[in-house]
């Protein structure tokens, strides 16, 4: 499966799950992706630690590259919400670096009836692709923590759709 | 899951993927249950890779939780209620 088709036509809605910040990369990643899909006017809702949170509400404090219709939320309220089933998303992007964001996507994957997408990232992203990849989710990868380009490039692959 | 840092427990094991827990339950829990990422424990949903194991010695509750940051851990709560809810609401696999 080639990137640019795990997403096959245009979502309604997406999530950005972030986890631990402690990769630079994510939170430049998380922003740049939450302003492209708002482009493409798909309703956008950002799930993630307090430190996650906090590193994108300081960055985007006017909400410009954020404007989320289903706000910045805690990770643990996103999940709730969807076990209760009160919440979904058409794609949700889960932002992986250590084997607990497996762990996250892996859950997302039952409790979703949309597409998961792991945005792999890191200095593990082989072991984190060979554990997401033996889970059945779509994985988009780059290697590193500080160069968000070669991410950047792959995000933009994965939100190219036919319709 | 601030409600589960809020009990008495013990930390088994840490840093442990979903598998390793599974084996140390399998071993070490008289009665073993299965349940799907999103089932309640201690009113929390619980994070993890299929198939998530949770194990029962009496009232004890051996399980796993998983923290963004810091990985999975593998804990053990003593709770007669807890351990009837999942006793009642899981997947028996040993007893």
């Amino acid at each position: 499966m080639t990137d640019q088709k795990i997403i096959q036509t245009k979502p309604n809605t997406a999530l950005l799950l972030l986890g631990c910040p402690m990769v630079p990369i994510q939170t430049s990643a998380a922003i740049y992706l939450s302003a492209i899909l708002h482009k493409k006017e798909i309703d956008v809702t950002i799930g993630g630690t307090k430190a996650a949170r906090a590193l994108i509400e300081m960055a985007d404090v006017d909400r410009i590259y954020t404007e989320c219709a289903g706000g910045i939320l805690d990770v643990d309220k996103v999940i709730e919400t969807m076990v209760d089933g009160t919440f979904d998303a058409d794609v949700s992007f889960v932002f992986v670096h250590n084997n607990a964001g497996v762990a996250y996507a892996a859950t997302l994957q039952t409790l979703s009836a949309g597409t998961i997408v792991a945005v792999v990232f890191g200095d593990e992203t082989m072991l984190r692709t060979n554990e997401l990849t033996e889970i059945g989710c779509p994985v988009i990868a780059a290697q590193g923590s500080h160069n968000p380009l070669p991410l950047k490039r792959k995000i933009d692959e994965v939100v190219s759709w036919d319709a | 899951m601030g409600c589960i840092e809020k009990l008495k427990y013990d930390v088994i094991d840490k840093h442990i993927s979903f598998k390793e827990a599974a084996v140390y339950i399998d071993k070490n829990c008289p009665e073993v249950y299965e349940v799907k990422p999103g089932f309640k424990i201690f009113d929390k949903a619980m994070i993890g890779i299929p198939p998530v194991r949770i194990g029962l010695d009496g009232d004890v509750v051996t399980f796993p939780f998983t923290k963004p940051c810091y990985g999975t851990f593998l804990l053990r709560v003593s709770d007669p209620a807890e351990a009837e809810l999942i006793r009642k609401n899981a997947k028996t696999i040993k007893k």
